[in-house]
Parts: structure tokens; sequence; C-alpha cells
């Protein structure tokens, strides 16, 4: 009898264990691959902001310079004016929820890029009309999983395995590598369905701006394409600054 | 002898009448089909020549690795440069820049919105300098449907069945939507100055016609160009000269490593067109052979069958001292003038009909919807000075080696049994 008792307390508290100490281990070891997904869409994501910044386009004939600034609200409307080069100045292109316009001041026309146009490259860069694009969050998309840990340009990372919830997506799987203290993906792969890279993206330097850790400069590399990549250098960014209603509309083009 | 055997067989039209049918089908037969195959493997050779291959054809190395994509991106740089330098080099040809460029062609309306919009592919070329070549070898003045030929950089030519689709007209304004040299997206508006047709159904199904200084200027290639092609004027295309142009010019480049020097590759190194010529050389070759073969065969067996008619004949000619060799050889005359006249019967028809298609051409535009061949729609035959005497070479083979098989049976004669023979 005394037996039997002291294999069933030895039962319950194996069950016990068993059934708590993932949680334990998780407790200890960081956050759930949800939650880490949640806090990187919440430190890219503002309601407003207006950025200025320098595409480096490095092509197999040389190197270009592109500035711009956006005016972006939340995850759903962006509007961008090129101020340079020259040949660039004064094309604009406005994104209102899924559908994106440009504007070419030379003949001033406003062309809605849609279908296979989407798959161009955004001014010769990396980049192309799709990944502009995106605009929902990794969370809505994504059902994420810790692989592991890793170590992007010195700083501890968790590496997130990212699948696509649905077909209907640019990129069926991506692997991102998220700072642990600071909640921004350092480096990324995206993948085809097929498994073959297309792109992958690394965050060279950060800065820290209202309360948040932002990219300061980062590099697209798409890995179809020859070329080394496309430096992205972010030279200003005003979070929850006040942009009128009429910057995200069809006339704004054409002023 | 050759006046008695020719009454001879005139009056005895079982001797003649079915060979000298025979001979002149298959003479028929071979003067058309090869007028046919010269004129639709010299069509097809000559339009790809004009439109896209040139004699020989200039491009930088990286470029020519991608060719069948057109990227732009990697085309030719210091490109007035090196026309100069080819100039001098080869005084004898005449080279030209060339563009070729995909995208939409998207119609505004009134207030600047797209109206209508659709793929297209086109091809920029020099239509004004007026030194090029370019408006005659490409026979743009006669494939206008609509309008005139562009006048200035920023006009330019639509498939007259792409402007329908579109709903647009001469005068009317159209945007290039397409990538520029550095990848980046060209939006650049053209002046529609006419539409086209140029009777192959891989252009006239959407292609745009520009000038290369408009082009460059839309997409962003100041001095440079996709390809330079090169042609001999006035002249056919010659390999061996082609080649020989080829060689000097990359020899210039041997020792240099860059992917964007420039390379020359001739006509016959694309698409496969090399096949396509040595089958043109070689047709003439494998018409003859085969007829030569087909009618001996015929030949051969309508000798036999006359041997057996013409059994008593013989036997009486060799019964009253007639040497088989000359009885043989008789044989072999009568096969000749069959020959002949069989050959200038076939050939006369054969040209006449090798003449009327030449002139009037075989529209087969119908078979063609949705083809990517760069083909005329219309098919002619073309009449060469070989399509002349092409025909007599198996029309005569085949009589004589017919009836030289047939023949040989007047040796197996016995003198000695040939009263027997002949009472039967």
């Amino acid at each position: 009898m005394t037996c039997y008792i002291h294999s069933s307390k030895v039962l319950l508290a194996m069950t016990f264990i068993s059934i708590c100490l993932p949680v334990f281990v998780q407790a200890q070891s960081g956050p759930t691959a949800q939650e880490l997904l949640d806090a990187l869409d919440k430190n890219m994501v503002a309601e407003n902001r207006i950025t200025v910044s320098t595409m480096v386009i490095h092509g197999r004939r040389g190197t270009r310079s592109i500035q711009s600034k956006s005016w972006t609200q939340g995850n759903r409307k962006s509007y961008t004016e090129y101020l340079a080069p020259a040949r660039e100045k004064g094309t604009k292109m406005l994104k209102v929820d899924d559908q994106l316009w440009t504007y070419s001041p030379g003949t001033d026309r406003t062309i809605q890029i849609a279908g296979h146009m989407l798959r161009q490259s955004v001014m010769g860069s990396d980049l192309s009309y799709e990944d502009m694009m995106e605009d929902q969050l990794l969370s809505n998309i994504y059902t994420p999983e810790i692989s592991g840990s890793d170590t992007v340009n010195g700083r501890d990372c968790w590496v997130l395995e990212l699948t696509a919830k649905t077909p209907d997506v640019t990129y069926h799987s991506r692997k991102v590598w998220v700072d642990k203290e600071r909640d921004i993906a350092l480096k990324e792969s995206r993948y085809a369905s097929s498994g073959k890279l297309l792109k992958e993206t690394r965050i060279d330097s950060v800065f820290r701006v209202e309360g948040r850790w932002y990219p300061k400069r980062m590099v697209f590399k798409d890995m179809l394409t020859s070329g080394d990549g496309t430096v992205f250098i972010l030279e200003s960014v005003d979070f929850n600054a006040e942009i009128p209603d009429y910057i995200f509309t069809k006339a704004v083009l054409r002023r | 002898m050759i006046r008695f055997l020719f009454k001879g067989l005139m009056r005895d039209r079982s001797r003649s009448l079915f060979p000298i049918l025979t001979v002149t089908i298959g003479v028929f037969i071979t003067v058309l089909g090869h007028s046919w195959f010269i004129g639709a493997l010299g069509g097809m050779l000559g339009t790809s020549a004009n439109f896209e291959t040139g004699y020989v054809k200039i491009m930088s190395r990286a470029y020519a690795k991608l060719s069948q994509e057109i990227p732009n991106e990697l085309a030719l740089v210091g490109v007035n440069a090196l026309l100069a330098d080819l100039g001098k080099d080869y005084p004898a040809w005449q080279f030209t820049p060339r563009i070729r460029f995909g995208g939409l062609i998207d119609i505004p309306d009134s207030a600047g919105e797209t109206r209508s919009q659709g793929p297209a592919m086109g091809l920029a070329v020099d239509l004004l300098s007026g030194k090029s070549g370019e408006l005659k070898r490409l026979n743009i003045a006669q494939s206008i449907r609509r309008g005139r030929v562009p006048e200035s950089p920023d006009e330019i030519l639509i498939a007259d069945k792409l402007a329908q689709k579109l709903d647009v007209n001469p005068g009317d304004v159209a945007t290039l939507i397409s990538s520029t040299m550095n990848g980046n997206m060209a939006i650049y508006n053209f002046k529609v100055a006419g539409t086209v047709s140029f009777g192959i159904q891989a252009l006239d199904k959407g292609a745009i016609l520009a000038d290369i200084h408009g082009m460059q200027a839309a997409l962003d290639m100041e001095n440079a160009a996709g390809e330079i092609v090169g042609y001999q004027p006035d002249m056919l295309y010659q390999d061996e000269a082609a080649h020989q142009v080829a060689r000097t010019f990359n020899q210039q480049y041997s020792t240099d490593m860059d992917d964007f020097a420039p390379t020359m590759i001739t006509l016959a190194d694309q698409a496969g067109l090399d096949y396509l010529l040595k089958m043109s050389d070689s047709m003439g070759f494998i018409l003859v052979t085969v007829f030569i073969f087909v009618m001996s065969l015929v030949l051969w067996n309508s000798g036999l069958m006359g041997s057996l008619r013409r059994y008593g004949e013989i036997g009486i000619r060799l019964a009253i001292g007639e040497a088989h060799g000359h009885i043989y050889r008789s044989l072999l005359w009568e096969s000749l003038i069959i020959g002949i006249t069989g050959s200038i019967i076939g050939t006369i028809i054969g040209l006449s009909i090798a003449f009327w298609i030449q002139s009037q051409g075989i529209d087969i535009g119908s078979m063609m919807q949705g083809s990517s061949i760069m083909m005329d729609n219309v098919l002619r035959t073309h009449v060469t000075a070989a399509t002349y005497y092409i025909g007599f070479i198996p029309g005569i083979l085949a009589t004589l080696i017919g009836t030289a098989f047939a023949g040989v049976g007047i040796y197996r004669r016995q003198t000695a049994s040939l009263f027997k023979e002949l009472e039967v």
C-alpha cells in the first residue's frame, strides 16, 4: 500500500513536471515565437513617420545613389518623392492599400503599377515593387517558430523561422535573426515555396529614436541578380509627425 | 541514227509516253521543289537577317550570353566611337546600332489617365540619319498602313493590329513603360507617327518601331545600344566573309577580359540559322539525289516492261546480225532522247509555276497565328540559275540508269536459241 502511494506521488510529480517544464524553460530562455514576431512588428510600424533616405545601388556597371523622402501612415499608406539625381527628381510614388501609382514628371503621366510590373525593380535597386507593396504585419501572415540562437554583428539573436499562413504572399517562408534585446531583425532571408533563396537583407547599423531601435544602414540583395546589392541609408526619421490627409491622394502626384 | 530513233519513239507512243510522263513529273517536282525550298529558306534567312541577326552582330559579351532576355542593362556603351572604328576597319560593310526593348504601351485619355494598355516588343533603329539603310532594309515605307514614317526621335510606329486593339491613331500620344539601362522604370511619351504591318506574324502582333535616338533618351542609354548589326550592302549573306570579319574583330579584344567588351557573331551563329544555311546549300543535292533514285526505280521497271514488250523486236534484230552492244547503245540513245524531252517539258512547267509563285506568293498567314518565328507570312519560290538546269540531272540520269539496268537482259539472249524463241 505504502509502495503504491509512493508510486502515485512520483507519477503525479512527473506529470506536473512534464506539463510545467516547457513553461519554466520558456520563461527562463526568452519570449515565445509569437511574442517575438509581435514585438518585431510593433517596433517597425508607427502611426505616422516621415523619413529621408538614400539608396546606394551597386550594379554590375557601377554605383548610383538615389535620395528620397517618404511619408508613411501605419502600414497601408505611403507616399515617396524622389529628390536626386536629376533624372529621377520629381518622380513620385503613392501606395494606398493594395494600389500603387507612380508619377513621372517628364511625361506628366500617372501610371498604376500592377500585374507583372510589380515584379520590376524599384529604381534599378534590389527591391521590387512587390516588396514595397508588402504592408501586412508579419504576425498576420506568417506562423513563427524559434529555431535557435545565433550571433549577428556581435549581437545575440533569436533565429525565427516564418512560414506563410496562406499561399498568396510574395515570400513563402522567411528566416529572421531578431536581436534579443532590441526587437529588431538584423538579418533576414526570404524564400520561394520551392525553397530557393530569393532575397537577403542585413542591417549593418541601428540607432535609437523615440524609444525604439531602428535600422540606420541596411543592405538588400536580390539573390537572382548579379551586382553587389542595394544599401539603404536612413538619413532622418520623424515618428508620429503630422501628415495632412491630402498627401495620400492621387492629386498629390501632379502637384 | 538519232533521227531514226526519235521517229521510232514518236511513232510508237507506248515506248515514249509513259517514260516521258514519268520524267516530266519528276523533273517538274524537282524544279518546283528546289525553287520552293530556296525561296522559303532564303526568305526566312533574309527576314531574320534584316530584322534580327544582321549578317554579323556585335554585342557586349555579357549581353550575348543572355541575348534572348534582351538585357539592356548589359548593353554596349561608347557605341559612337565603336561605329567610327568599324567604318574605318571594314569599309565594305555597313554597321548600324539597334536597341530591342519590351514593355507596356499605355494610351492616355484627355486627363492623362490610362485609356488602354497592352504589352509590346520593340525595335529601335536609326531611322533618321539617312545613312543606315534601315528604312530600305526593313521595308518600312511599304509597310506603313496609316500615317507616315517617323520624322523626329520622339515618334514611333506601332503594329497596325496593336494600334487597333489599343484604339490609337496617328498623332496620338503613346507612353512607353519599360526598363532603363539602369534597371529603373522608364516612362516616356512618344507620338504615334503611323501604323505598320510587315507581313511577319511575329512583328505584326505587337511590335513598336522607334528611332534609336528617341529610345536612347527613353531608356537612359545615351551613346549605348543593345547591339550593332552589320551588312554588306546589296549583297546576299556570304558565310565565309562574315566569319572572316568576326574573326578579325574578335581578335582585337582577345586579351580584354572585360565582360562588357564587344564580341561579334555571324548570322550562322545565331538561333539555329547555321542549320538553315547548310540546308539551303544542300537542298539541290538532296532533291536531285532523291529524284534520281526514285525515278531510276520507276524507269528501270518501265524499261523492263518495255524489254518484255519488245522481246520479239530485239530478237529479230539480234537474228539479222545486229550486235548486242549496238542494240544496248540504241536503247540508251532512246532513253537519252526521252530524258531530254521529259526534262525540257518538266523544266518548262516547273519554271512557269515557280515564276508565278515567285511573283504572287502564297499567303500562309492563317497558319502563322501566334508564331514567333521571324518569317514572312507570304511564301515565295526563288528561281535561280540552278533552277534552269537542276531538273535535267535527275531527268537524264534516271532514264539512263533505268535503261542501263533494264537493257542488261539483251546480253543474256543467245543467238542459237533465237529462232526457237521467235517461233513461240
